[in-house]
């Protein structure tokens, strides 16, 4: 075991941990909390709920949104809904089967302990969300309604039409405008984390650039919470929001905390295709479709090229003449395989010239067969508001020719590595939902993000940051004139005036592109060690000439978006860096990870547990140093490690 | 396809303001509104920089600010006042959805900031919708504390109450009423949270404080009143009904009359 990796996993039986673990950790009196603060960063469903909660307990809170309101934040964006362990439908489901399907899913490479406790805790969100207020889809009876998504063979997905996202979201920025009336949460949006700042080796507080005004502000804490979502933008295309980015987790990092697993993002198979080279950024279509669409291509190579210059549609290729292929290759799951199965699967059958459209990455989601079976009107009231989404941005009607979907870049499982009270390596520092990497292992199942972040946020950061702070009741608040402040402040002002002062010719945009295009292609859905070598030093190469060429017009002192993008484009070389890093180094295919020297002669992930059955921990060494390696073993005590399978 | 257009350029809110022209072409038809203005961008921040073109006297602001994050309708951040309307011409969406196949080509198109009391102006086309924020915070919530809650099946919702609270819940809190509004009321998005939480039992308990409180906060911010136009129905993007807007009159009243 790493010295620097403690994980503090509870002893004893797997279905016990968590609630011993919660009889054993110290708690603060109320005197005491009043007495003690906390930064949050983002106020997605992790940021939210955590200060919503947290300034119920009485602590004093602080948070951070780089949007103009807190309800912004892109887990609004989630369409399809939230896992539960209910078992509402009568389908044997239990707590169990839904931390087995996420480790399995997962592919083997996620904790048990962390699994099994997100599991237990999702029946407490579905109760604690419909007290709320949030208007989840209900049957006739009045009860609550549930959907399948992938790698589950259980009905357990509670939703709000294709909004789930959103009213969950604004169920939990509901609870932290109750809080922020009441004093208890104090807002700061438009302000954008730019430093973690530490002081005896504890995180103590950040450095804050407000948006509007371009100052600089300090501010302390006992503790700091980074929610601030995943790293996915370094793709520059992806379905994540623009403003979406990895920045704050990464001066984390770069203070000392752990990076884990940074190689595992989530390619989500269902996207709207690519058109030109404008297009600022990827549509979900929610995996919810699968639950009535069916994925195909045509199994006639004279029937592609037919439909690649539109002489014939889709509707009119005949059913024999239709390659399922997801109902081919997985009988047992067919169009509900988890995300990274159906995304490679639609890569395979694009590589091999089947791809439905011009550009040759697109496969076909086609509704007829449940439109024949369930009328119009069911398949308008379950999927209404993306069906018009599709055919606003690519004009075509999904009612009557099937809609035209690829894989594009998703979520990461990447993130801050945190032990099982969500604390970094850094004493005080905590990461929650998206931004840390401890739930999903090398593959996210389908409304698992939404579950993980109120999880974290609701009902285990309030309990287990509770355990660090009643060690800090004595210790008077943070004095933001310490040198440390002065000096992480003046080092981000540094850095401010060096992208000004480049005066380029390319504007960030062009930078950010670049990087994308390259980390698809070399470190995207299928990697190797040629081009993950070359492409490490490719982002090198390309970072230099960013910090030589690129031209960020304005100032700081005033509202200027291209000075913001340069800021985290800055971080994204970095990030991109140590993702290929992390990719290199594990030489196994696991979940979303793809090594294409590590495959089956079917083309399915061959994983390599002798040699990486762990988490990859990473340690900043400094500016352009090699990153140092550690690693946390993954002890299966529970589960039988086995190969996926999807197929019986 | 090709475009001219007149942009709304203020430094700051302290700035009066004026319409600057730019020209932009071969844009494609798929392309979406607001990457034609990324395209705009891109270019004025290259003529920014190229000293040929600034010493023939070109002047140039710099890049256009703009609000918008998720790009795909939900986060509610992309505002825009296109050719007169809130969102643009296309129907039941917002402008991050709008493509430039709903335009002619060659047409002049005139982009404006939301012109609003309660949402001053930033910079350019982003305003301060903070105020949005305060109303919600004045009551828009259900007072339950973490992990008080009972089990979510019991206490059944009727499935056309549910349905309903859903259809009012779908506001993304873009003001698009409010500037559209010709008295700049805030009454639809006001409205959609009162209802969607009066038609639940969970909500109900406090509807009729909810109510009160959310209203005075409105006008407190200086938003005008409710004149039943029905313009902000014509222009909400997620088609919120100002049936809602009944309901909240309706517990207004109740609450008052309990006073």
């Amino acid at each position: 075991m790493d010295q620097k990796l403690v994980s503090k996993i509870p002893q004893g039986p797997l279905a016990d941990k968590w609630t011993e673990h919660k009889a054993h950790i110290r708690v603060v009196s109320p005197a005491n909390k009043r007495k003690l603060e906390i930064i949050v960063i983002g106020t997605g469903l992790g940021g939210a709920s955590a200060a919503a909660a947290l300034g119920e307990l009485g602590y004093n809170v602080k948070i951070f949104c780089i949007s103009d309101s807190p309800r912004r934040a892109h887990s609004i964006a989630a369409q399809g809904g939230i896992n539960a362990a209910k078992n509402y439908q009568n389908d044997n489901d239990s707590i169990y089967r839904l931390f087995y399907d996420t480790i399995k899913g997962g592919d083997y490479r996620s904790r048990e302990a962390n699994v099994y406790r997100l599991a237990e805790v999702s029946n407490l969100i579905i109760d604690q969300c419909v007290a709320q207020g949030v208007p989840f889809a209900r049957d006739y009876g009045g009860l609550l309604d549930n959907r399948s998504f992938g790698g589950a063979q259980v009905s357990r997905t509670f939703y709000a039409r294709g909004q789930t996202g959103q009213q969950l979201l604004l169920g939990a920025y509901a609870s932290l405008n109750r809080q922020i009336a009441k004093g208890s949460v104090k807002s700061y949006p438009r302000h954008e984390m730019l430093d973690l700042v530490m002081i005896d080796g504890e995180a103590k507080g950040i450095i804050a650039r407000n948006l509007v005004t371009g100052e600089l502000e300090r501010h302390g804490a006992h503790a700091v919470v980074i929610a601030s979502g995943g790293y996915g933008n370094v793709f520059f295309l992806s379905t994540n929001a623009m403003n979406s980015n990895g920045s704050a987790a990464w001066q984390c990092y770069k203070k000392g905390a752990f990076f884990g697993n940074p190689c595992f993002a989530q390619i989500h198979p269902t996207c709207i295709p690519v058109h030109g080279d404008q297009q600022s950024k990827l549509t979900l279509m929610s995996e919810s479709l699968r639950n009535d669409g069916r994925i195909w291509v045509p199994k006639k190579k004279e029937d592609v090229e037919r439909l690649r210059t539109r002489k014939v549609k889709a509707s009119q290729i005949p059913e024999e003449d239709r390659d399922y292929y997801l109902e081919r290759r997985y009988p047992a799951f067919g169009n509900l395989v988890p995300r990274d199965v159906a995304s490679r699967a639609a890569k395979e059958r694009c590589d091999a010239g089947f791809g439905v459209n011009e550009t040759g990455l697109a496969v076909f989601l086609d509704f007829s067969t449940a439109i024949q079976r369930l009328g119009r009107d069911v398949i308008e009231q379950r999927y209404g508001n993306l069906f018009q989404m599709y055919e606003k941005i690519t004009d075509v009607n999904p009612y009557e020719e099937p809609m035209m979907i690829y894989p594009a870049i998703h979520y990461t499982m990447g993130g801050l590595w945190v032990d099982y009270n969500l604390q970094t390596t850094v004493p005080g520092l905590y990461a929650i939902g998206e931004a840390n990497f401890s739930d999903h292992g090398g593959n996210r199942l389908g409304a698992s993000a939404l579950m993980q972040g109120l999880a974290d946020g609701y009902f285990i950061l309030p309990y287990t940051i509770g355990d660090y702070l009643a060690g800090k009741i004595q210790v008077p608040k943070t004095d933001i004139n310490h040198p440390a402040f002065a000096e992480a402040e003046k080092s981000i002002q540094e850095k401010i005036e060096k992208l000004l002062a480049v005066k380029g010719t390319q504007p960030v945009d062009y930078y950010h592109k670049k990087l994308g295009q390259l980390m698809w292609n070399k470190v995207g859905m299928a990697r190797e060690k040629a081009g993950l070598e070359s492409a490490i030093e490719e982002i090198q190469v390309l970072k230099k000439e960013f910090w030589k060429d690129v031209y960020v017009p304005g100032t700081n002192a005033e509202f200027n978006t291209e000075l913001e993008k340069a800021i985290r484009l800055a971080d994204y070389f970095e990030i991109g860096e140590l993702m290929a890093r992390d990719a290199l180094n594990r030489n196994e295919s696991c979940g979303g990870h793809f090594r294409v020297e590590m495959q089956t002669e079917e083309g399915e992930t061959k994983r390599d547990d002798e040699n990486y059955m762990y988490v990859s921990a990473w340690e900043y060494k400094g500016e352009n140093q090699v990153p140092e390696l550690h690693k946390e073993p993954l002890n299966f005590e529970f589960v039988q490690v086995a190969t996926r399978n999807y197929k019986d | 396809m090709n475009f001219t257009l007149k942009v709304w350029r203020q430094k700051n809110a302290k700035d009066k303001g004026h319409f600057e022209t730019y020209k932009v072409s071969n844009i494609s038809p798929d392309t979406s509104f607001l990457e034609m203005m990324d395209i705009l961008n891109d270019q004025l921040i290259r003529e920014g920089n190229d000293p040929v073109a600034l010493n023939k006297g070109c002047h140039n602001s710099g890049p256009i600010a703009f609000d918008h994050d998720c790009r795909e309708g939900i986060c509610g951040m992309c505002s825009l006042y296109i050719n007169g309307r809130a969102h643009g011409p296309d129907e039941d969406i917002t402008t991050c959805q709008l493509h430039m196949r709903k335009f002619k080509d060659g047409e002049t198109i005139t982009i404006e900031p939301w012109r609003s009391a309660g949402f001053p102006v930033i910079k350019d086309l982003v305003v301060n919708r903070g105020a949005f924020d305060q109303i919600l915070q004045a009551g828009g919530f259900v007072s339950v504390n973490t992990g008080q809650a009972q089990d979510a099946n019991a206490i059944p919702v009727a499935k056309a109450a549910a349905d309903e609270s859903m259809d009012a819940a779908s506001c993304v809190g873009c003001g698009a009423c409010v500037a559209t509004c010709k008295n700049g009321s805030a009454m639809l998005f006001v409205a959609a949270r009162v209802s969607s939480l009066a038609l639940l039992p969970q909500g109900k308990i406090e509807g009729a404080r909810r109510a009160k409180a959310m209203v005075a906060k409105m006008d407190e911010l200086g938003f005008g009143a409710c004149t039943n136009t029905q313009a902000c129905e014509m222009e909400c993007p997620k088609n919120i009904s100002v049936s809602h807007i009944a309901r909240l009159n309706r517990e207004f009243l109740c609450a008052k009359l309990k006073d």
